[in-house]
C-alpha cells in the first residue's frame, strides 16, 4: 500500500562555490523508507561531504517513522560534522517538522535555488 | 428544538501498515465535504494516520486477522474520527518529543505519533476498552466560522 521510496544523489556547486551534495527523495517516507532513506545517507562518500541538502519536492506523504529517519540522519550528519538542509516539503510538513522540532538541526527552505543561495 | 442531525462514515482496514492511507483519503474527503480548509485537511490526515499507524502496530500488533475501525461522525460543526483497535488501549502519555535528547542518542527517534495527534487536532482522547478489547482514540476538529 506504502509507495516505495526512491532516492538519487547529485552533485552541485552553490553560488558560493561551495560543493553540495543533494539526497532527492520520491514516494512515501514511511517505516519501509530505511534503506532508502539512511542507506541512501551512508552510501555516500565519507570524509569528504561538508554540505548535504535533502530533496522532499517529490515526497507526498511522512509518518512519524519517517521523520524518526529523518532524526537518525541528522543524527548521523552531526556526528559527521556536516551540515544538513531540506527543501520541497509542503505548508504542512513544514509546520510538522517546526512542530517536532527538526528545524534546529536542518535548516529548511522552500526550493533548490533558495537553499543553494544561501550555502 | 431544532435536531442535531450527524452523518456517519466507516471504514474497516486490515491491520497492515500502508492501509492508514485509507483512513486518510477517507477523513480527508469528509472533512472537504464538510467545507474545512485544506490546512485543517492535512492536519486531519495526518492525525488520523497517526492514530492508524498506533492501532495497527501497538493495539493489533499487526496481527492481520484483526482489524482497525474508522468511524468518522460529521456534525454541523465538527467532525469526529473514532480509530478503534483489538488493544488494551495506551496506558501512559507519551511525553513531549525532545529533539535535543533524540539527536544526543538519549531518546528514541520515534515515539512522536500521539504528540502529533495531540499538535493537529482541537481534541484528543484515547479510551482503554473494557476486558482490554475496543480501545478507541477519539479526535475532534471543528469548524470554525470566524476564520
Amino acid at each position: 500500500m506504502q509507495s516505495e521510496t526512491k532516492s538519487r544523489v547529485d552533485q552541485l556547486t552553490s553560488p558560493a562555490g561551495h560543493a553540495v551534495t543533494v539526497l532527492r527523495f520520491e514516494g512515501d517516507i514511511a517505516s519501509t523508507s530505511k534503506e532508502a532513506v539512511l542507506g541512501a545517507y551512508q552510501a555516500l562518500p565519507k570524509g569528504t561531504i561538508k554540505q548535504v541538502l535533502l530533496d522532499f519536492t517529490k515526497v507526498d506523504y511522512i509518518n512519524s517513522s519517517g521523520i524518526a529517519l529523518v532524526i537518525q540522519l541528522l543524527m548521523e550528519a552531526a556526528n559527521a560534522g556536516q551540515k544538513v538542509y531540506a527543501f520541497g516539503l509542503s505548508a504542512h510538513f513544514t509546520k510538522v517538522f517546526t512542530m517536532v522540532g527538526i528545524t534546529k538541526y536542518a535548516g529548511l527552505f522552500p526550493g533548490q535555488t533558495e537553499a543553494l543561495a544561501a550555502l | 428544538m431544532s435536531e442535531i442531525k450527524t452523518t456517519t462514515v466507516e471504514v474497516r482496514l486490515p491491520s497492515r501498515m500502508g492501509f492508514e492511507k485509507v483512513a486518510m483519503s477517507t477523513a480527508s474527503a469528509v472533512a472537504k465535504l464538510m467545507g474545512f480548509p485544506e490546512e485543517r485537511v492535512e492536519d486531519l490526515k495526518t492525525a488520523v494516520a497517526e492514530a492508524c499507524i498506533n492501532a495497527i502496530e501497538h493495539g493489533n500488533r499487526l496481527n492481520e486477522k484483526l482489524s482497525v475501525g474508522v468511524v468518522l461522525s460529521a456534525s454541523v460543526d465538527s467532525l469526529e474520527v473514532k480509530v478503534i483497535d483489538d488493544g488494551k488501549g495506551m496506558s501512559k502519555k507519551q511525553a513531549k518529543p525532545d529533539i535535543d535528547r533524540k539527536m544526543h542518542g538519549e531518546e528514541d527517534p520515534r515515539g512522536m505519533g500521539m504528540f502529533l495527534i495531540q499538535a493537529l487536532v482541537d481534541e484528543a482522547e484515547w479510551v482503554a476498552g473494557s476486558e482490554g478489547r475496543a480501545s478507541y482514540v477519539r479526535l475532534v476538529i471543528r469548524l470554525d466560522k470566524d476564520a
